[in-house]
C-alpha cells in the first residue's frame, strides 16, 4: 500500500539489513475502458516476477484485466508541504466550471 | 506524548512546542481526514502505527499455520480448495499490511527480523492449536468473525495506507467467516459424534476469540491515545460486546451452545451480559507460554531459512538479466 517513498525514514533504517528485493508499485486496470489505478506495492527481484506477484496478490478475485508495475524509486512526487502554493493556480478560477455561467438558466440545452 | 507543560493543549498528539506542522496534523485528525505517508506526523504516531500495522501483518502470517495444518486433511476436494484460498488470502493480507507499514519508513527486512527474533508480537489466538477439522470451522466463524469486528472500524483509520489495506482485507475476509460457520453447520447437522466435535471446537475457541479484542478498557493503556489519533474508533470492550451480541443468535442457528454460564440477555442494557474471561491465561499465552508459541516461531523461522535459496536465486537471476541488458544496449550503441 505504499503511496510514495516515505519522506522521513525511521532511525532504524541506518542499521537495517539490505533489502534483497526492490519495492514495486502496482497499478490494476479493473476492466477494459477504465484506467489503471494504484492498488498497492510489493517486493520482487525483477519486473517479470513483480508482474506475476502482482497478479497473485492483487487480482485473486478477478479484480483486473491488466497490471502495471513500476519501481517505487522511479516515482517522483510533488512536495506535500508545498501543496498550497503548488496547486494554487486553479484557485479562484471558477470561470473554468460551467456552473459559473448562470444567465442561461431556464434556457434549454445550454 | 506525556507532557507536563501547563501550556500544552489537549489536542491529539500535541507536544509542548506546537509547531505549524503539528497544528496541520491536529487539524487533519480533527476533520476526520487522512494522514498520508509523506505528511508530517508526530514520532509517537509513526511509532504506534508501525507497531500496530506490523503486528497485524505478523498475525496474518503466523495465522496461516493452524489452518494450513489441515489443508492436506480437509474432508473433501471442495473443502480443500476453499481452505487453500483462505490461507492464501491470509498471506495476501500479511503482504498488504507489511506494505502499509513500510510507508512509515521501516523496511520490510527489519519488520521480518522483528518477527523472527521474537521482538515483535502477533495475536495470541494463533498460539492455540487446531485439534480437529471442526476447529477449522470455529476459527473461521469466531476468530475471523472477531477479526472482522476489529477491522471494519480500522477502514476509517486516520492513516491512509492502513485504512485502504483494511478495506481490501475486509472485503476478502467476509467469505472466511461464512465458510467457517458452514463447516460447523454441516457438522452440527451430522451424526451425534460430529455435532459433539463442533461443540468441542466452539468450547475451545469462544474464550480466546473474545480475548482477541484485547484487555478490558481499564487495563488497556495505549487505547486512549490510539483513539485520540483516530487510529482506533471503538474501545476493546465496545467491540467485544458487539461481537458477543452478534454470535449468540449465530450459535443458536447452529444449534450449538456458547460455553459461558453467565451469558444472558440484559433487557435494560439491550445487550448480552457475558462472564469474566481468563486474563491470566491471556497474559501467559501473550508472554510465550501458550500451547503452540514455540512451535509457531520454530515453523516460521524454518520456513524463512528454507526459502533463503529461492530469494537469493531470484535476486541473482535479476542481476544477471540486468547485466545482459546493459551489455546489449552498449553493443547497440557501438554498432
Amino acid at each position: 500500500m505504499t503511496d510514495t517513498t516515505p519522506a522521513a525514514p525511521s532511525p532504524q533504517q541506518g542499521d537495517a539489513p539490505q533489502e534483497l528485493w526492490p519495492l514495486w508499485e502496482v497499478f490494476v486496470r479493473a476492466s477494459r475502458g477504465l484506467s489503471h489505478v494504484h492498488a498497492g506495492s510489493l517486493h520482487a527481484p525483477d519486473a517479470t516476477m513483480a508482474v506475476r506477484n502482482a497478479r497473485d496478490l492483487y487480482t485473486r478475485r478477478n479484480e483486473g484485466v491488466s497490471v502495471w508495475v513500476v519501481p517505487a524509486d522511479a516515482i517522483t512526487t510533488s512536495d506535500p508541504d508545498a501543496k498550497g502554493a503548488f496547486f494554487e493556480s486553479p484557485k479562484g478560477k471558477t470561470y473554468r466550471h460551467a456552473t459559473y455561467y448562470t444567465k442561461s438558466e431556464g434556457v434549454k440545452h445550454l | 506524548m506525556a507532557d507536563s507543560s501547563p501550556q500544552a493543549s489537549t489536542d491529539p498528539g500535541t507536544t509542548a512546542t506546537s509547531s505549524p506542522e503539528q497544528e496541520q496534523f491536529d487539524r487533519i485528525i480533527e476533520q476526520d481526514s487522512r494522514i498520508e505517508p509523506r505528511d508530517w506526523m508526530p514520532d509517537a504516531y509513526r511509532k504506534a502505527l508501525t507497531r500496530q500495522i506490523s503486528q497485524h501483518a505478523h498475525s496474518e502470517i503466523i495465522g496461516m499455520q493452524p489452518e494450513g495444518n489441515w489443508i492436506s486433511r480437509a474432508p473433501s476436494l471442495k473443502r480443500k480448495a476453499i481452505l487453500i484460498a483462505k490461507v492464501q488470502d491470509e498471506a495476501g493480507h500479511g503482504l498488504y499490511l507489511y506494505s502499509a507499514a513500510e510507508t512509515l519508513g521501516t523496511p520490510r527486512s527489519v519488520l521480518n527480523d522483528q518477527l523472527l527474533t521474537g521482538k515483535a508480537k502477533y495475536s495470541s489466538i494463533f498460539n492455540y492449536p487446531a485439534r480437529s477439522w471442526a476447529d477449522v470451522g470455529a476459527i473461521g466463524w469466531l476468530v475471523d468473525g472477531a477479526a472482522i469486528q476489529n477491522q471494519v472500524p480500522l477502514c476509517r483509520c486516520s492513516y491512509g495506507p492502513y485504512g485502504r489495506a483494511m478495506v481490501r482485507v475486509c472485503k476478502e475476509e467476509s467469505f472466511h467467516q461464512r465458510q467457517g460457520w458452514e463447516i460447523l453447520h454441516s457438522l452440527a447437522n451430522g451424526t451425534p459424534a460430529q455435532k459433539q466435535m463442533a461443540q468441542d471446537a466452539v468450547n475451545r475457541f469462544y474464550g480466546p476469540a473474545l480475548q482477541m479484542f484485547g484487555p478490558p478498557d481499564g487495563d488497556s493503556p495505549n487505547s486512549q491515545q490510539s483513539m485520540q489519533w483516530k487510529i482506533k474508533r471503538f474501545s476493546n470492550d465496545e467491540l467485544r460486546q458487539r461481537f458477543v451480541d452478534m454470535i449468540v443468535p449465530q450459535a443458536e442457528a447452529l444449534g450449538l451452545t456458547l460455553p459461558d454460564p453467565d451469558l444472558r440477555w440484559n433487557e435494560e442494557r439491550g445487550h448480552y451480559d457475558y462472564g469474566d474471561l481468563d486474563w491470566d491465561e491471556f497474559k501467559a499465552v501473550l508472554s510465550g507460554n501458550g500451547p503452540c508459541n514455540a512451535q509457531r516461531m520454530a515453523h516460521r523461522i524454518r520456513a524463512h531459512e528454507e526459502g533463503a535459496w529461492v530469494r537469493e536465486a531470484a535476486a541473482a537471476h535479476a542481476r544477471k538479466q540486468a547485466d545482459v541488458e546493459t551489455k546489449e544496449s552498449t553493443l547497440l550503441r557501438h554498432a
